[in-house]
């Protein structure tokens, strides 16, 4: 066959095949792109903002149990503590949405808890992970500190739980601790550390504690300053400032 | 039921690096060619621009740029005696998805194979001696003389910044002297490195050792492409790998390609359409075209004459084994090959860290870097040590994210007052030193469907099993010690050592270099595709992508990936398209 013969048919002389009876059309939702490299201008694709809104996922009693447990994973010094850098709210806005929901996980059974190797197989998406780890260490410190819940321990009981869950010594009702634990402590540090449109890291007081000056895109004028220290204000996608000052932090 | 479309000439399945590269070389050549890609249209200005490109929560861990396992993943167990279970969230790798692939977040780490690579098993075996019972490595079909100039079309198509090291034979200061034969220089220079592989290459070097700078596709000037695309200069922003980039500095399928591509007339890109399965006519032995998707749940035909499968490597492999082309692999008999010899990398790294010197690692890019390649491949002497192949151990400034780039001296509580304060006094005093090494093939590490868990239109799941073997093992600690080796002369204060020992873990990321599972063969009793990536048993199909890999080397995949590309479709414009049928005789 010559070349000719593989591009014999362009597309309005194109024949169907015997046998079919659909009719010829082209996909209606799929789209078709050609002719042209398609933009859409002014609207690049902005960040879900999280808003200085009321609670929207977390009970008043899981608010208190998450502002003190955050608190222990980065307490107050001389810099916020995690509460404070509105950890708190952003894990609010974060399991209300769609992490919370796991929507973009495989959620599919049969369930088994496998190999560490093999990674996250709780059948509990972040949202309701957290809302029964809540309820299950409160219950927990109840049993082990005389009817007290975890909010009211001392720190330093609060930090034998913490690293009872961590190390999967405490065992839960129903859920895994150490698949709690990790998952808090990670999104504990997304809250201090990520952008503060996310509701986070307010004043971008995360990235001015070690030095990071967030969403900056060009450092062209700082290849060349080899082993010195420079202190560069920090930027969020969201401007200088996310929502403003004055965010309730709880 | 299907509904039947008109037929087009080429039909490409997935529209990320290597289906743009094959777009844009058969549309060149006059043929109509239709691409099916499963995600949505992305373009810099709309979808990466600067004021919102830099989003680590976003783009990192909330994973816009990657695959949703909820669509489709892989199930996964460490050997052929456990049960596969479900990779539910992304970790240890992140495929890309919508227009571009993975291309779009990459790093731009460009590089070559080194001759002796495509030679694994002869030259191993002729040097060492015989191999490994299990270990299941083959040699490329192609040689590196054979891929030169395919490389090298790769990298001026991408503009890539580096210093040569061999040109046509003769070595050349500064760059890497261990690698093949180029014939001609990289297209840009390199990048001007920030203070920590300075620190590196003065540190190898004292050790004897030959560091150069790494090629990158982060741009180090204005670059203008063979197809007349420009690029500006990188600059330095650190949100390269699992981020777009908003500045046009990254080579990508969008900024080396589709503004010229998308304006040919003979070519047609339908996005939200994912490919079912590839259809055969009733011998067998061709492919008619394939069923694919919509986002409404119509199910359409598309009848082409030359099917390209261009997906990421694992959906490759999976689209083959749901559309039953090829005998899959059996690890108990060794037979079969759809599947066969999938492979991956082994890494590990040094953290240091100083009392005396800000490193500033947000000032970053990344393929910013020093490298030495010393220990990779067969660069050194494997005569004792237990294990073949090797990878290159590097000083690379990529970023200073703090969510995921923030280092804290060995025997740091994870959590806590003391974590917050070492947190404070590390982020800017630290650094560290990686290394990249070789996974070769071994009998039980391989490609098949899950007898269980199902993806969203009902079709078996790929079922991944796979564990680093003693090789990698060996290999990696050797590695790890000379990284160790080189960190302690960049004199820290003092350093941490991140081991790669163990099972293989789908946790933690590593890299998304998975290689393998429709390997390049010199015959089909071994391989799924022939040296220009034409399916053995179907020759109007061709396989693009890391999946004709053999075994990894020690190296990123993508330059080889791009090289193979360009390499299979210049076959098919000068071969193929002439006399339509196998390119090489079984």
């Amino acid at each position: 066959m010559s070349r000719k013969s593989i591009s014999r048919r362009g597309f309005l002389t194109a024949t169907l095949a015997a046998g079919s009876t659909a009719p010829l059309v082209l996909p209606a939702l799929a789209r078709q792109y050609q002719g042209s490299e398609p933009w859409t201008p002014d609207v690049a694709m902005a960040p879900e903002r999280a808003t200085p809104a009321p609670a929207k996922f977390f009970s008043p009693e899981e608010r208190t149990f998450i502002e003190a447990a955050v608190d222990r994973l980065i307490p107050k010094d001389e810099w916020p503590s995690a509460t404070e850098a509105g950890v708190a709210h952003f894990l609010d806005g974060q399991l209300a949405g769609a992490f919370g929901r796991a929507e973009s996980w495989y959620m599919q059974g049969p369930w088994e808890k496998g190999e560490d190797s093999q990674g996250f197989q709780s059948r509990l998406a972040p949202a309701p992970l957290y809302r029964a780890a809540i309820k299950a260490i409160d219950d927990h410190c109840g049993e082990k500190y005389g009817g007290r819940k975890f909010a009211d321990l001392s720190s330093s009981d609060q930090d034998d739980v913490l690293k009872g869950l961590e190390k999967g010594d405490v065992k839960l009702k129903g859920v895994d601790a150490k698949t709690f634990f990790t998952m808090l402590l990670q999104n504990t540090i997304e809250g201090f550390f990520s952008d503060p449109v996310h509701g986070g890291n307010k004043d971008m007081v995360g990235w001015k504690m070690i030095g990071f000056p967030g969403a900056r895109y060009d450092y062209r004028p700082y290849i060349s300053k080899h082993n010195q220290k420079l202190d560069i204000e920090p930027v969020s996608v969201a401007g200088v400032d996310s929502f403003g000052a004055g965010t309730p932090s709880k | 039921m299907a509904r039947k479309l008109p037929s087009v000439d080429v039909l490409i399945i997935g529209f990320g690096w290597t289906g743009a590269i094959m777009a844009e070389q058969l549309t060149a050549e006059g043929l109509q060619v239709l691409a099916l890609e499963r995600g949505v249209w992305r373009d810099t200005s709309t979808d990466f621009a600067v004021t919102n490109a830099q989003d680590e929560l976003r783009y990192r861990y909330r994973g816009e740029l990657f695959e949703e396992p909820a669509r489709g993943t892989l199930t996964f167990r460490n050997s052929p005696t456990q049960t596969a279970l479900p990779m539910r969230r992304l970790g240890s790798f992140l495929p890309g998805t919508n227009v571009g692939g993975s291309g779009v977040h990459w790093n731009g780490q460009t590089w070559r194979f080194l001759p002796t690579d495509f030679l694994t098993k002869t030259h191993n075996e002729q040097r060492y001696g015989p191999l490994a019972a299990d270990m299941t490595v083959q040699d490329w079909a192609i040689t590196y003389e054979e891929l030169e100039p395919y490389y090298d079309q790769f990298e001026y198509l991408c503009g890539i910044s580096g210093k040569a090291g061999n040109l046509k034979g003769v070595k050349q200061e500064g760059g890497n002297p261990f690698e093949g034969a180029r014939s001609r220089d990289y297209p840009n220079p390199p990048m001007e490195m920030v203070y920590a592989p300075a620190l590196f290459r003065e540190a190898a070097a004292g050790l004897g050792f030959h560091p150069f700078p790494a090629p990158s596709a982060n741009m180090s000037r204005p670059y203008t492409n063979p197809l007349g695309i420009g690029l500006g200069p990188c600059t330095y922003c650190g949100f390269c790998e699992k981020f777009a980039c908003g500045n046009y500095s990254k080579a990508t399928a969008q900024t080396t390609i589709l503004p010229v591509l998308m304006r040919r007339d003979n070519f047609t890109l339908r996005t939200e359409s994912e490919v079912l399965r590839i259809l055969k006519d009733r011998s067998g032995k061709r492919a008619t075209g394939v069923e694919y998707i919509d986002t409404e749940g119509q199910v359409w035909e598309q009848p082409a004459d030359l099917v390209i499968l261009a997906s990421y490597i694992l959906n490759n492999a999976h689209l083959m084994l749901v559309s039953k082309i090829g005998q899959p692999y059996d690890p108990a008999t060794g037979q079969g090959v759809v599947g066969k010899n999938y492979a991956y990398q082994i890494t590990s790294s040094v953290d240091l860290f100083f009392d005396d010197k800000y490193f500033n690692n947000f000032v970053g890019a990344g393929a910013l870097g020093m490298i030495i390649d010393d220990f990779n491949g067969d660069n050194f002497d494997h005569a004792g040590l237990g294990f073949i192949g090797g990878g290159y151990i590097a000083q690379w400034t990529t970023n200073g994210r703090p969510i995921e780039t923030r280092p804290v001296p060995d025997g740091t509580p994870k959590w806590g007052a003391k974590w917050k304060k070492a947190m404070r006094d590390s982020y800017l005093r630290s650094t560290s030193v990686a290394t990249h090494g070789a996974v070769m093939s071994h009998r039980q590490n391989y490609l098949d469907l899950d007898p269980t868990y199902k993806d969203v239109y009902g079709r078996p799941l790929l079922r991944m099993t796979f564990d680093f073997t003693d090789n990698e093992h060996k290999m990696s600690k050797y590695l790890t010690d000379k990284a160790t080796a080189i960190a302690k002369a960049m004199k820290p204060r003092e350093f941490k050592v991140n081991g790669r020992d163990g099972h293989y873990s789908i946790v933690p990321y590593q890299t998304t270099h998975n290689t393998g599972g429709t390997i390049m063969g010199a015959n089909p009793r071994e391989s799924v595709t022939n040296k220009f990536l034409q399916s053995w048993d179907v020759p109007n199909l061709f396989l693009l992508g890391s999946g004709a890999f053999p075994q990894n080397a020690g190296y990123n995949p993508t330059g080889t990936v791009g090289a193979l590309a360009y390499h299979a479709a210049k076959a098919i414009r000068e071969q193929y398209l002439r006399a339509p049928g196998p390119l090489v005789q079984a």
